[in-house]
């Protein structure tokens, strides 16, 4: 195995794949041939004769072994690595190249998507519970992440002030090189104590944390299962990790059982692999909870590690915030990784993972994101280690979010007749889908739905309520519409987010314009239509 | 000359020790006054070298270069090293005006006009100044001013120089030892002392989360130098940078803050113009942002997280890079790494740099094209691969490729070598691929305005088909933009997964972006965005000559503000970094895997924040450590020789340059200069081509 090292000069790749790059198959190539050269030959030579004479069966074996082992061991330059290449003339490459024409880099956009950048919201100052837009208008703002409206919290904005006149805005380094501040080893300590784990490690930003996380700890040959509803993110984790995923329905624990069941039946009698259950806390595409508890008994049952994605739920649920591990009552140390955002409703930047120290200093290393990237800038690690004091401190916040939460719900599920809502009764963030009665009489395409909901959006925001909708996952370029279909895509949604920055008069008015809204479209003649 | 704090080790107590408990809140003051270390330090402070060298002798006889550096280590601490300066001209002169690039400007001015030359200033104004100096240090004279650009058609590739094969076959043998050493200590750490690694077995059914031989590399080999790795800081990243002194009782596994801290200079920041402040234009607006905006928007672009302040930012990021629109990500990795899928996917091909950065590598594995890598900055071996690849068409159907996307960076932060765009462009016209040029370190630290290698080569931007950036270097703030023509950009706001679902920049971030691209512009503070500019050139050429004169290898070309110290043996890794910081420099060490197995390396960043008298120093210092630590192997070939009259010198280069690739050895002596000497000519000479 040293010889890897020795040998591999390519830069980086040999810490990301460890395959032996094909320079180190030419020297082992080369040094056989020189082997062959060596005067040590006429031992050989000699052996052979004095096997010879004891019993010539015996050569002419050794001899077709001899043969065998070489071409064995030249065998593989000549085939596998190289893909046929169809040889060509100097001349014909020339014309090659000349003719050959690649398309236009990016595609033109289509209209829904023009439609999307000119009516995205622009606003001006900042974003609390009442928002400017560009176009002068004060409007209702449940559109954004910031359910306690820390960002705007005169304490924690003096303190941020404090930090950029101390620390400057960026750290300008990578945490490895001297970009790790005090600052950010503080809110370190502060998410694990507050999660209730050894360490904690922050990174830079959210939303790529755990794309960063999976590819750390999985690889080539482990075995990943995760819920069919994950986030982006989580995907992309997945992808870059090249293991081998499972994916089991939504929420479901018995399809979950069965397939832990069967992998673990398939893996009998095979070397042990590394393999674990990923899902998330609250689900960013559908809003709902997990069943942590009954997931935990799966994985002490079938030997999985849970890798568990609370950037949704972390700060929200539970009675201080630390997610849903309290508010399901169960032992944080049974989940081997939490991960978690700080750009949500701590109302500050980054994401973090909390685990043992092991896992922790793991990823100081080998997450790609975290190494290879400027730290969080000081005073948003200070904003975060702030608020997570308050969120313990001062539970009656998050109860008071809890009261609102409750209000909207009672403004919109039970009282409209075109929407539900998916979202757990404690998630802030309400995702309202149509009722699939109507989507079937009116024969509502993914696509027309988004484009419904786009109109729910512009009518509650022309009544001075703003919010959003649910964006879908944007496909990869190039892959035929036949493999998109089989992918997993989220169910077309408008997303209310609550905060407890508006009183309940304020929810209840701005839960009434939306359900008006709503009403408005689905009567309206644009979407009235049989199937 | 009251106010000038050149040199840290006689300026008062850093004043950042103080603030920095205040913020963190009451219930942890992590730090205390760390004078008497840095008494004590200074005191018993002697170069002296105790890093076992594992597999290498002492010196072979070493000709001509000066003995008595090595072997009588001056009596005098080089951190008080006074080099001949010039003198910094008092406050009322005219000159100082241009030269105080903070915020204290407007307020120093109105202070001295009432004041006589010499009247002391007071207590408070003399600690505010001295921290501002602390993050960005006063020009000296208006000599250390350069500005870069490349002239000429042909842009050739730095001479890399190769020490003697002495150091290159002792280096492969301490790595052998290490290897060997580490595994004799698994052999028997495995058989009795089983707790230790428990981590790597099977554990209750669980596989380990490590594999073994993945493992190895970080247990026996980086774990030795593991405190050179991730020095706690605090402060401000400036000119300066302060370090939390730290322990560890238990051989780098853990370590323990001490309680003290050391100011060092700062050679490892990537704050090429010095924008990383808590005082003057950029923290001042930045106070009124969170202010005036909070905190964060708390909602991604794709939501409502587009405010005035980022249409405001991305007009003014493509207005400057020169292009159409822009758009922007609140981190520079995301935003490689999820802007490829939105440009290429199956089908397509993607040829990328052997170097490039792995945010890079990241976005094209997510992509789904077919990636192809060729040797770092060669056009030969990428215009083989473009002819063979577009011949050939797509693997197995080989129909023809949708698309070819070539992505390289700017500037090389491990090689500080810049990307040979005329040879690019050129090969662009022929072959038709698209272009995608991360900007990350040139971004605002080459060319004569800082706009990154276009500016630098002088080539028009809209050769280039995509220009991506980060704002994490020059710019002292975070994230990352792209910039491309508007149909272009219009389409990725709406199909890439970091605009849609990544949280966006805060608004401190933004104003950080807009304040320092209006300085750099020249629209505020007239004539400071431009000395930032030209002190970066200038100390960038200033400290490369120096530490080619005195024999190092460095790597890279001449304008490039990374400057990577070939150190070679694993073992000169630590050794290097701790006498640096013994004469209380901070700088990076990387080895294997960053780099090949056998260049390990120290790469310093320089900085506009730097004076000269601080480069002094840190050549001074590298000098010591050099003679120490039997660094200085250079041949020659790449330079550090006497100048010649200009006109000659292409000439000379060009004849070694022939002579090199012939295969001959070019007659050159070895360059080992006198500390001295390298400090006398450096000003003038570093306006010369160097040589
Ligand atoms: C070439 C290159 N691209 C992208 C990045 C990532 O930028 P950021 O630190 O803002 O995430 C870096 C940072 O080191 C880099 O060197």
């Amino acid at each position: 195995m040293p010889d890897s090292l020795l040998t591999n000069t390519s830069y980086l790749s040999a810490a990301q794949n460890s395959e032996l790059p094909s320079t180190a198959l030419h020297y082992l190539d080369t040094a056989l041939s020189y082997i062959q050269k060596i005067p040590g030959s006429s031992i050989v030579i000699r052996y052979i004769k004095t096997s010879h004479q004891n019993d010539p069966v015996r050569t002419v074996i050794e001899l077709f072994l001899f043969i065998f082992a070489v071409r064995y061991l030249l065998a593989p330059t000549y085939s596998t690595k190289k893909t046929k290449n169809v040889s060509l003339s100097e001349e014909e490459i020339e014309e090659l190249v000349e003719d050959w024409t690649p398309e236009p880099l990016v595609s033109d956009v289509t209209e829904f998507e023009r439609v999307e950048n000119e009516r995205r919201p622009v606003i001006v100052g900042p974003a609390g519970p009442k928002v400017k837009l560009l176009n002068g208008r004060t409007v209702t703002n449940l559109a954004s992440y910031n359910h306690y409206n820390f960002a705007n919290n005169p304490d924690l904005t003096q303190k941020a002030v404090n930090t950029v006149r101390t620390y400057g805005v960026g750290p300008c380094s990578p945490p490895g090189f001297y970009g790790t501040q005090d600052v950010h080893m503080k809110s370190e300590a502060d998410i694990a104590s507050h999660v209730g784990l050894p360490a904690a490690i922050i990174y830079a930003q959210s939303f790529s944390t755990i794309s960063s996380v999976i590819p750390a700890f999985m690889k080539r040959g482990d075995i990943i299962v995760a819920d069919k509803a994950v986030n982006y993110p989580i995907r992309k984790g997945l992808q870059i990790s090249r293991s081998q995923v499972r994916w089991y329905e939504h929420n479901d624990m018995d399809d979950l059982e069965r397939v832990l069941q069967r992998l673990v039946k398939e893996g009998q009698g095979k070397q042990l692999t590394r393999r674990f259950i990923v899902t998330e806390g609250l689900f960013e595409c559908v809003g709902d909870m997990v069943d942590l508890p009954r997931i935990v008994e799966l994985k002490m049952k079938y030997k999985f590690r849970i890798l568990l994605d609370e950037t949704w739920s972390y700060g929200v649920l539970g009675r201080s915030g630390r997610g849903v591990t309290e508010h399901q009552n169960v032992d944080p140390t049974n989940v081997d990784m939490i991960i978690g955002g700080l750009a949500g409703a701590l109302a500050s930047g980054g994401g973090f993972c909390a685990s043992t120290e092991e896992i922790v200093e793991h990823q100081r290393l080998s997450a790609a994101s975290y190494t290879f990237s400027a730290a969080l800038p000081a005073f948003l690690a200070t904003t975060a280690s702030e608020t997570v004091s308050m969120l313990q401190e001062q539970p009656n916040i998050i109860q008071s979010l809890r009261e609102n939460i409750k209000t909207m719900w009672t403004m919109l599920d039970p009282r409209s007749d075109w929407v539900r809502c998916t979202s757990s009764q404690d998630n802030p963030v309400m995702l309202l889908v149509l009722k699939d009665q109507h989507v079937e009489e009116r024969a509502l395409s993914t696509a027309d739905q988004d484009s419904l909901l786009q109109d729910c959006v512009d009518e509650a925001l022309a009544n001075g309520v703003l919010i959003t909708r649910l964006k879908g996952m944007p496909s990869p370029l190039g892959v035929a519409p036949r493999d998109l279909q089989k992918e997993w895509q989220p169910r077309p949604a408008l997303k209310v987010c609550v905060t407890n920055a508006l009183s309940r008069k304020e929810t209840e008015r701005a839960g009434t314009v939306i359900r008006h809204a709503i009403t408005t479209v689905m009567r309206g003649k644009k979407w009235q239509r049989q199937s | 000359m009251p106010l000038r704090t050149l040199n840290p080790f006689i300026s008062s107590s850093p004043s950042s020790t103080t603030t920095t408990t205040e913020v963190l809140s009451e219930k942890e003051p992590i730090r205390i006054e760390s004078r008497e270390v840095r008494e004590r330090n200074r005191a018993k402070f002697r170069p002296r070298f105790s890093i076992p060298f594992s597999g290498s002798p002492k010196t072979p006889t070493r000709p001509s270069s000066e003995p008595t550096g090595r072997l009588e280590p001056p009596s005098q601490p080089p951190t008080s090293f006074r080099p001949p300066s010039p003198q910094i001209p008092t406050l009322s002169l005219p000159t100082i005006n241009l030269t105080t690039a903070t915020g204290e400007k407007s307020k120093m001015e109105e202070m001295s006009k009432p004041l006589t030359l010499f009247a002391p200033p007071s207590p408070a104004e003399v600690k505010r100044t001295a921290k501002a100096h602390a993050a960005f240090g006063p020009l000296g004279s208006k000599q250390h001013l350069y500005s870069s650009r490349f002239v000429g058609t042909e842009f050739p590739e730095p001479i890399a120089d190769e020490p003697p094969y002495f150091y290159l076959i002792t280096t492969y043998i301490s790595y052998l030892i290490l290897i060997i050493f580490g595994h004799v200590r698994d052999f028997f750490g495995k058989r009795f002392k089983q707790e230790s690694y428990k981590y790597l077995q099977e554990r209750d059914g669980y596989a380990p989360l490590n594999s073994d031989f993945d493992n190895f590399y970080i247990r026996r080999l980086q774990l030795r130098i593991n405190d050179c790795f991730r020095r706690p800081v605090t402060g401000v990243p400036g000119r300066f940078i302060t370090l939390l002194d730290r322990e560890s009782d238990d051989f780098n596994l853990s370590f323990k803050l001490k309680g003290t801290t050391t100011e060092t200079l700062n050679m490892s920041s990537y704050n090429y113009l010095g924008f990383a402040q808590s005082e003057g234009e950029c923290a001042d607006d930045a106070e009124k942002s969170i202010k005036k905006y909070g905190i964060s928007f708390c909602s991604p672009r794709g939501d409502i997280g587009t405010s005035d302040l980022h249409t405001a930012v991305e007009q003014q990021v493509a207005e400057f890079v020169g292009k159409e629109a822009a758009t922007i990500h609140s981190m520079g990795f995301v935003t490689n790494a999820t802007t490829f899928t939105a440009l290429v996917g199956k089908g397509c091909l993607m040829i990328s740099d052997q170097l490039n950065h792995s945010s890079i590598r990241f976005g094209a594995r997510l992509s789904g094209a077919v990636i192809d890598m060729f040797k770092h900055n060669d056009m030969a071996d990428l215009e083989r691969l473009l002819r063979e690849r577009i011949s050939q068409g797509q693997p197995r159907t080989h129909r023809p490729w949708r698309k070819i996307l070539v992505a390289v960076e700017g500037l090389y932060s491990m090689e500080g070598t810049m990307v040979n765009l005329p040879g690019l462009v050129a090969l662009k016209k022929k072959y038709q691929f698209a272009l995608y040029v991360d900007e990350a370190h040139s971004i605002g630290a080459l060319g004569p305005r800082g706009r990154g290698v276009c500016d630098y080569f002088g080539i028009p931007t809209s050769e280039i088909d995509i220009l991506m950036g980060t704002f994490t270097k020059s710019f002292g703030a975070n994230g990352g933009y792209v910039a491309g023509p508007r149909a272009f950009i219009d389409k990725i706001r709406v199909t890439n997964a970091g605009t849609i679902f990544g949280e966006t920049p805060t608004p401190a971030v933004l104003t950080q972006i807009q304040t320092s691209l209006k300085i750099i512009n020249g629209e505020i503070c007239n004539g400071q965005g431009e000395e930032r500019l030209q002190r970066l050139a200038f100390n960038s050429r200033y400290l490369r000559l120096g530490l080619k004169r005195l024999g190092f290898i460095v790597y890279g070309h001449d304008d490039s503000p990374i400057i990577p110290l070939l150190l070679y043996h694993p073992a000169k890794i630590p050794a290097f970094s701790h006498e640096m910081l013994k004469r209380k420099i901070a700088v990076v060490v990387v080895g294997y895997p960053a780099t090949p197995l056998i260049s390990s390396r120290a790469r310093f960043c320089v900085s506009a924040a730097h004076t000269k008298d601080d480069l002094d120093r840190m050549l001074a210092a590298c000098d010591q450590a050099g003679d120490i630590l039997q660094l200085k192997f250079s041949s020659g070939i790449a330079g550090g020789q006497e100048p010649v009259h200009d006109g000659l010198t292409n000439e000379g280069v060009n004849e070694m340059r022939s002579c090199l690739e012939a295969g001959g050895e070019p007659a050159v002596d070895p360059p080992r200069w006198k500390l001295e000497d390298v400090l006398k000519r450096g000003v003038q000479d570093v306006k010369k081509p160097l040589c």
